[in-house]
């Protein structure tokens, strides 16, 4: 077990390597200078050429790529071209609404999606499956952008139970910040809970006509132990990796949903970065959420272990 | 079918249907058999016979919601001395009894078991359920169990999981997690079909064992015929979806009534090495299930049959202890 965890932890720093390559090669793929952008129209040829030299890229790529690649090692992700500060702050500062709305719409996700499908699995044919998968097929078909703006017009602009955008002033109390979440969140849930209820309902499924549900049934158990515990403990594994890709994604920002919302997130940062040509914060950004999302995949491998005994040993 | 002798279970003219996209059809109509205490009744009959579906209905595990008993009684004596019918009692009442007084062995170890719990888990569900004892006397139980059906190291194996045992311990265990609760009727069917010869053996010396100390009726489904010479008192033999023989074990070895049993016992290599008219292969192919045709279903397979055997339907007729599905059993030499 250890030694698996060792060999994943390794393959993880090539994955962030590779990673790292991509994400500094295709950024510089993107036509326009960062330096004739900043300076706008009126610049001089010496002025553009002065300010590429203070911020590096006046060098050959490869050397640019490997002094980044000595920072990015070093923790360092650079400075930003345009905010004048550090990456890593200005993407902490950008973090926690991201952060918790993918926290609260993988939760929202999850506790519609996962008994919906067990539902639908258990009831198959009948009238509660049609529903939950006519719903199923209307919330994954739904534009994220229309039921957020449905959202804002009904519960935040007629309503008025939440705000309608934002994130509340600087400094406000941490509950104030995370009541403008509700609506986002409970937009992204619903979405993404789509995928969530097919993936139940077909482990489920699965599951339910195994031998051994039998065998619990000839014990004399509770329908409702035999599909809770024995049914819903063995379809576990694919729902699993589905709601922990489903997280995974969302931390990489909803970049949509927080522009419809005017939540200041990564994805935001990272819209407003490439419009900018601001290399060092798109790659920053970059690199941490594929970061991120690597870790979340250890984390559901790992999970996959307290589930599975099969995997344990 | 003695009706003298109070029996265990009592199936009386069973039928079962199942919708199919082709409409329906009855795998099984015409099964009348019983086992008394302490007796095991041996089911026979080839793949696709009924003996399974058979033996599910009285467990009422029949795959919903296209299967169903549309005929028939499944008699079963409770502990307490009331006899219900299994096939009419309501799910929460059949759920008391499944576990309880009647168990299921099943053909396949390798999945029949649950793989995300250890076994010691498995067997305390049931007991902690039927037997109403606590978490932890549930799991002495089940170690016990394990001990019990001869598996080495039962305080460590306990804990362990279905994957981390062979097919013969997993069908031990299965018949350990069938036995926790003493239940007065065991149903085994086929349970060494999966297993390697000498395992086979030991199952059977152990479901035999078992059923000497805890003197339960066993309804033993098989399609190998040395296992019914090995363990059963009497045998019932199916032949699509119907019963066409039943007898004491000796009976039905020595004297064949029906010309489907004689058959049968004829693909034997025993009896074929005797001599008598060599090892005969029941020709053509087993009668379709479900088609309510006219006259014996074992007609158009039958070196006997005449023009009669073709139409009508046959009765199962009973003399002594012996039933016989056949228009001319008493002319057929056996």
């Amino acid at each position: 077990m250890w030694l698996k965890l060792g060999r994943r932890l390794g393959s993880l720093i090539i994955v962030m390597f590779l990673v790292a390559t991509m994400v500094f090669f295709l950024t510089r793929l993107a036509p326009g200078d960062p330096a004739a952008l900043m300076l706008g129209d009126q610049a001089t040829a010496e002025d553009i050429a002065r300010l590429r030299q203070v911020y590096g890229l006046d060098k050959p790529i490869l050397v640019q790529f490997l002094l980044w690649l000595k920072e990015i090692a070093t923790g360092n992700l650079g400075q930003s071209i345009f905010l004048q500060r550090p990456v890593i702050q200005a993407i902490a500062e950008r973090a926690e609404p991201t952060f918790f709305l993918a926290l609260f719409s993988v939760s929202v996700a999850a506790l519609v999606g996962i008994p919906a499908g067990i539902a639908s699995a258990v009831w198959r044919g009948r009238l509660v499956d049609q529903i939950v998968s006519g719903l199923a097929m209307l919330a994954a078909n739904i534009p994220s952008f229309w039921l957020g703006l449905i959202f804002i017009q009904l519960f935040a602009v007629r309503l008025g139970w939440f705000p309608v955008a934002g994130y509340g002033e600087p400094g406000a109390p941490f509950m104030e910040r995370i009541l403008h979440l509700a609506l986002p969140a409970t937009v992204l849930g619903i979405v993404n809970s789509a995928l969530i209820v097919r993936f139940t309902r077909a482990s489920m499924l699965d599951v339910l006509s195994d031998d051994y549900i039998r065998t619990a049934r000839s014990k004399g158990l509770s329908e409702a132990r035999v599909v809770l515990r024995h049914a819903f403990g063995n379809a576990l594994v694919p729902i699993i990796t589905v709601v922990g890709l489903t997280a995974a994604l969302l931390v990489g920002g909803a970049i949509v949903t927080e522009t419809v919302f005017g939540l200041p997130g990564i994805g935001n940062l990272v819209v407003s970065a490439v419009l900018r040509r601001d290399y060092p914060v798109i790659q920053g950004a970059l690199i941490v959420v594929a970061g991120i999302y690597v870790l979340i995949n250890l984390l559901i491998d790992i999970i996959y272990t307290f589930v599975d005994p099969r995997v344990r040993y | 079918m003695s009706m003298n002798t109070p029996s265990l279970l009592s199936i009386q003219d069973l039928e079962i249907r199942f919708r199919t996209e082709d409409g329906e059809i009855a795998p099984v109509r015409g099964v009348t058999l019983s086992v008394a205490p302490g007796e095991t009744l041996a089911l026979v009959g080839e793949s696709g016979s009924g003996k399974s579906v058979t033996s599910l209905s009285v467990m009422g595990l029949l795959p919903r919601p296209a299967g169903r008993v549309s005929g028939g009684k499944i008699l079963f004596r409770q502990r307490s001395g009331r006899t219900v019918d299994l096939a009419a009692l309501p799910l929460s009442d059949l759920r008391g009894l499944r576990g309880a007084e009647i168990a299921m062995v099943f053909q396949e170890p390798m999945t029949s078991l649950n793989p995300v719990l250890t076994v010691g888990e498995q067997i305390a569900e049931s007991v902690r359920l039927h037997m109403g004892l606590g978490h932890a006397s549930a799991l002495k139980r089940a170690e016990e169990m394990l001990d019990l059906v001869e598996i080495p190291h039962a305080r460590r194996r306990v804990h362990e999981y279905p994957h981390q045992m062979s097919g013969g311990m997993r069908q031990r265990v299965m018949i350990a997690l069938a036995m926790s609760c003493n239940p007065s009727l065991l149903i085994a069917d086929e349970p060494t079909t999966a297993l390697d010869v000498t395992i086979q053996a030991q199952i059977l010396a152990l479901i035999q064992r078992l059923q000497r100390e805890i003197g339960m009726g066993v309804l033993f489904i098989t399609h190998n015929l040395g296992v019914v010479a090995e363990i059963a008192d009497r045998v019932t033999v199916m032949y699509a979806g119907q019963v066409v023989e039943t007898g004491s074990v000796g009976e039905i070895f020595r004297t064949p009534r029906h010309p489907y049993t004689n058959a049968l016992l004829n693909c034997l290599p025993a009896r074929a090495r005797r001599g008598e008219d060599g090892r005969r292969v029941v020709q053509s192919i087993p009668g379709s299930i479900g088609k309510i045709g006219d006259g014996c279903a074992f007609a158009p397979r039958c070196v006997h049959a005449t023009d009669p055997c073709g139409v009508g339907t046959v009765l199962l007729e009973t003399e002594m202890d012996r039933s016989v599905r056949c228009l001319r059993w008493r002319e057929i030499p056996a």
